[in-house]
C-alpha cells in the first residue's frame, strides 16, 4: 500500500520497520529488517533461538534502541517518541513478568498503575479480562501457585490492562503445553477480533500457521515474509513421502545417493525433497529395490513451513541441499 | 561398565504411584524395544515426569513392576542409574568450560575407565562435529552445536538407553534434523530413545508415540497409525475470507467437535462427513459464502486435543481446575 503523504502516517500501518539493525559488538542480532504490518494482521516472527527475535521485539516496544534504522509503532517512533509508544502497546516478555507474590488481581492492579489506568474504569476492565482469560475463578490466587497455561494467561491480561491497540508477544507459548496453547490462541482469535494488531514471536512453525502473515528470521536477516501459504509456494519442487518396512536402513541408502540434507526420516516416513517428482519416485523404487527394501508407499505431500524453513536455510548457508539442485550433482556425493 | 542382557529396553506393568490421595500415574503399562525412538507425551501435569523418574530409578513406584535395560525397577534402582543416559533441552553444559573440560567433566562424573577415556572423548566429538572447536569454550557455541555436545556428553557411558526431554525445542529446523539423524544413527546401533515431548515437531521423529493424560495412557502407536486410525473423527480445512467470523459462526452447531483457526483458514473437526456437509452449507448461507472445504489428514497435535476431549467428555466431573 502506498503512502499518500508520508508527513501523514497511514492510519492503516501499524508497525513499519526501515532497514532495522541493532548490534552487540560484533554480533549482527538484528540485521537490517524492513516490514510493514497492516492493522488487524496477526504477524508471526518465526525462527530458532537466537536468530533475533527477542531483541527484534525490544526494538519495536522501545526498551531498546537500534544502532541504525528506523521503526514506527502505533504512528509514533520507537526511538525519538518512547513514551507514546509504551503507551499505546501491550507487550508480554517471555518470563510473563508476573509477581509471584501477589495474587491475580494484584498483579492486574500493579499493571494498572504502571499504565495509569483511571481507578473508575478498573473493576470493569478486570472484569471483563478476567472472564476473557478463563480466570476468573482463581482472582484471590497468588500467581506462584498457578499453573503454567494460567500464568501465560494471566501475564496476558496484565498486558492488556490498559486497552492497547498493538500487542506484542515474545514466545508466548513456550514451555506450555498444547491444550494451553490451544486455549491461548483462541483468546487472541478473540482478540485479533476486536482489531488487535498482533506481533507475535515463535520457534514453532506449526504454530507459525495460524497467523494471518509470517516472516522466517535468521540470524538476524528476514529469509521471507508471506501469508503461510505464499511462503509454502516459495518451495521449488516436492517432498516425496516414503513408507517402508525398514526405514532407518532406507534414509543410510537414500543419503547416498539424494543429497544428504534432502533426505530427513520421521519415526515410520522418510521426507525427500525432490525436484522432479516422477523421476525420483522411479529412483526410490530403484534403490530400495536394489537392497530389497519393500516400498509400501511413495507419494507427494505438499510441504510444511519447516520444509520450506529448511530449503532456505540451507541455501542462505551455501549447503549442498537446494531443491533446484540437479539429480546428477546429486549423485556425486 | 558390566555388559547388560535383555530384550526390552523398558517393559512395565501396572506401574503406579500416588501423591497422598492424588493418583499422579495411574498402573501405566508399556513395553519399549531395543533400538526404538519412543515418544512420551502429554500436557503438563499429566504424569510424565513421574513415570520417567520412576523408570530412572529416581522414584519408588507404589504398585505395579518392570525393568528398564533388564534391571528391576525397585530393587535395581541404583544400577538403573548408572546404566542410563539422559539429556534435557536445558544443555546441563558448563558454558565457561571448553568442550573437551565439559567432556572430562562427565567422564569423571561416569567413572570412564582411565583407558577407555580418550577413546570416548575422540568418539563424542567426533559425533558432535566439533574437531575444530576443542577448546571453544562452550557458551560460544551455537545451539544446535550446544545441543550436540550435550548429546555426546549424555552417552560418554554407553548406555542402552537414553532420555531425551524436549531436546531439540528452540534449535533451527537443520540442526534439529541433524539431530534426529544422530538419534536415529543410535537407534540403529540398538540404543533406545525414550523422548518427552509438547512438541509435534519432535513427536513426529518416533517410532511409536504413548500418550499420557491424567495419570493414563490413552493412546499408543505409530505417528502414521495414530492419524488414520485413532481418529474416529473427521479433520476439514475450510478456508474463506474471513476463518475468524467462520470459526464462531460453526463452532457451537451439533456435531462439531472443534474449530480452531489457522492464518487464512480453519480446522475443523466433526463427528461424521454429514456434519461437516451441514456446517459448510450453513457457511454458505451466512458467515462465509466464499468457503471451500477440504478433508484432511489431522496433525499429530489435533489427534491429541481430540482424544484428551473424548476423555473428558466420557469422564464428566472430573475436575477441569489445575493445581
Amino acid at each position: 500500500m502506498m503512502l499518500s503523504n508520508p508527513a501523514q502516517p497511514n492510519q492503516d500501518v501499524a508497525i513499519r520497520l526501515d532497514a532495522l539493525r541493532r548490534y552487540f559488538g560484533s554480533t549482527k542480532a538484528v540485521d537490517g529488517i524492513s516490514l510493514t504490518i497492516m492493522r488487524g494482521e496477526i504477524f508471526g516472527l518465526v525462527g530458532p533461538d537466537g536468530a533475533g527475535k527477542t531483541t527484534t521485539m525490544r526494538l519495536l516496544t522501545s526498551i531498546m534502541e537500534p544502532t541504525s534504522g528506523k521503526a514506527m509503532v502505533g504512528g509514533f517512533d520507537v526511538v525519538n517518541d518512547a513514551e507514546s509508544v509504551k503507551e499505546s502497546i501491550g507487550y508480554m516478555s517471555q518470563k510473563f513478568g508476573l509477581y509471584q507474590d501477589l495474587s491475580v488481581i494484584e498483579n492486574l492492579d500493579f499493571f494498572a498503575d504502571l499504565y495509569g489506568v483511571p481507578g473508575k474504569d478498573r473493576a470493569a476492565t478486570y472484569d471483563r479480562l478476567l472472564s476473557f482469560s478463563n480466570l476468573t475463578p482463581f482472582k484471590r490466587r497468588l500467581a506462584g501457585r498457578l499453573s503454567g497455561g494460567m500464568k501465560q494467561k494471566l501475564g496476558l491480561a496484565c498486558a492488556l490492562v490498559h486497552a492497547p491497540s498493538i500487542l506484542f508477544l515474545d514466545e508466548p507459548t513456550n514451555r506450555v503445553d498444547p491444550l494451553s496453547r490451544r486455549d491461548f490462541w483462541r483468546i487472541l482469535t478473540k482478540l485479533h477480533r476486536q482489531n488487535v494488531t498482533i506481533f507475535v514471536s515463535t520457534a514453532y512453525l506449526d504454530e507459525a500457521e495460524r497467523c494471518s502473515r509470517i516472516g522466517l528470521l535468521h540470524e538476524g536477516k528476514l529469509l521471507a515474509v508471506g501469508t503461510p501459504a505464499e511462503i509454502k509456494c516459495l518451495m521449488r519442487g516436492t517432498i516425496l513421502e516414503v513408507t517402508t518396512s525398514s526405514p532407518r536402513t532406507a534414509v543410510t541408502l537414500l543419503k547416498h545417493e539424494f543429497p544428504a540434507d534432502s533426505v530427513a526420516i520421521f519415526g515410520d516416513r522418510i521426507h525427500l525433497a525432490v525436484e522432479n517428482s516422477e523421476l525420483s519416485m522411479n529412483d526410490v523404487n530403484r534403490i530400495l529395490g536394489r537392497a530389497k527394501i519393500a516400498v509400501e508407499g511413495v507419494r507427494s505431500i505438499p510441504p510444511t513451513l519447516e520444509d520450506v524453513f529448511v530449503s532456505m536455510l540451507a541455501e542462505t548457508n551455501g549447503s549442498s541441499y537446494q531443491l533446484n539442485i540437479s539429480r546428477e550433482a546429486g549423485k556425486l556425493e | 561398565m558390566q555388559q547388560l542382557r535383555f530384550e526390552k529396553a523398558v517393559d512395565v506393568t501396572n506401574l503406579e504411584k500416588r501423591f497422598g490421595s492424588f493418583v499422579a500415574v495411574n498402573r501405566i503399562s508399556l513395553t519399549v524395544n531395543r533400538g526404538e525412538i519412543f515418544g512420551f507425551l502429554g500436557p503438563n501435569g499429566a504424569g510424565k515426569s513421574t513415570t520417567i523418574r520412576m523408570l530412572c530409578g529416581i522414584l519408588t513406584p507404589d504398585g505395579g513392576s518392570g525393568t528398564v535395560a533388564g534391571l528391576d525397577v525397585r530393587a535395581q534402582s541404583e544400577t538403573i542409574k548408572q546404566h542410563i543416559g539422559y539429556m534435557s533441552q536445558k544443555f546441563s553444559l558448563y558454558e565457561d568450560l571448553t568442550v573437551e573440560e565439559n567432556i572430562d567433566f562427565y567422564s569423571g562424573i561416569y567413572r570412564i575407565p582411565a583407558h577407555k577415556k580418550k577413546e570416548r572423548k575422540e568418539w563424542a566429538i567426533g559425533m558432535a562435529g566439533l574437531e575444530r572447536h576443542r577448546n571453544t569454550m562452550t557458551g560460544f557455541l551455537a545451539g544446535g552445536w550446544k545441543q550436540r555436545l550435550s548429546l555426546g556428553c549424555a552417552i560418554l557411558h554407553e548406555p542402552p538407553i537414553l532420555f531425551l526431554d524436549e531436546p531439540t525445542s528452540g534449535v533451527d529446523p537443520i540442526s534439529r534434523r541433524r539431530f534426529w539423524d544422530l538419534i536415529s544413527d543410535l537407534a540403529m546401533q540398538k540404543i533406545t530413545g525414550f523422548v518427552t515431548t509438547h512438541f509435534r515437531e519432535e513427536a513426529e521423529y518416533c517410532d511409536r508415540i504413548a500418550l499420557i493424560y491424567r495419570g493414563e495412557m490413552i493412546a499408543l502407536g505409530a505417528p502414521r497409525s495414530l492419524k488414520s486410525e485413532e481418529s474416529r473423527h473427521q479433520f476439514f480445512d475450510v478456508s474463506c475470507r474471513n476463518p475468524l467470523v467462520a470459526v464462531e459462526a460453526v463452532r457451537n452447531l451439533p456435531g462439531v467437535r472443534d474449530a480452531a483457526a489457522f492464518g487464512t483458514s480453519f480446522h475443523l473437526s466433526t463427528e461424521s462427513a454429514q456434519v461437516a456437509q451441514e456446517a459448510l452449507g450453513f457457511l454458505h448461507r451466512g458467515a462465509a459464502p466464499d468457503a471451500v472445504m477440504e478433508k484432511i489428514i489431522p496433525s499429530l497435535e489435533d489427534i491429541f486435543v481430540s482424544l484428551i476431549e473424548t476423555y473428558d467428555k466420557s469422564h464428566q466431573g472430573v475436575s477441569e481446575v489445575n493445581q
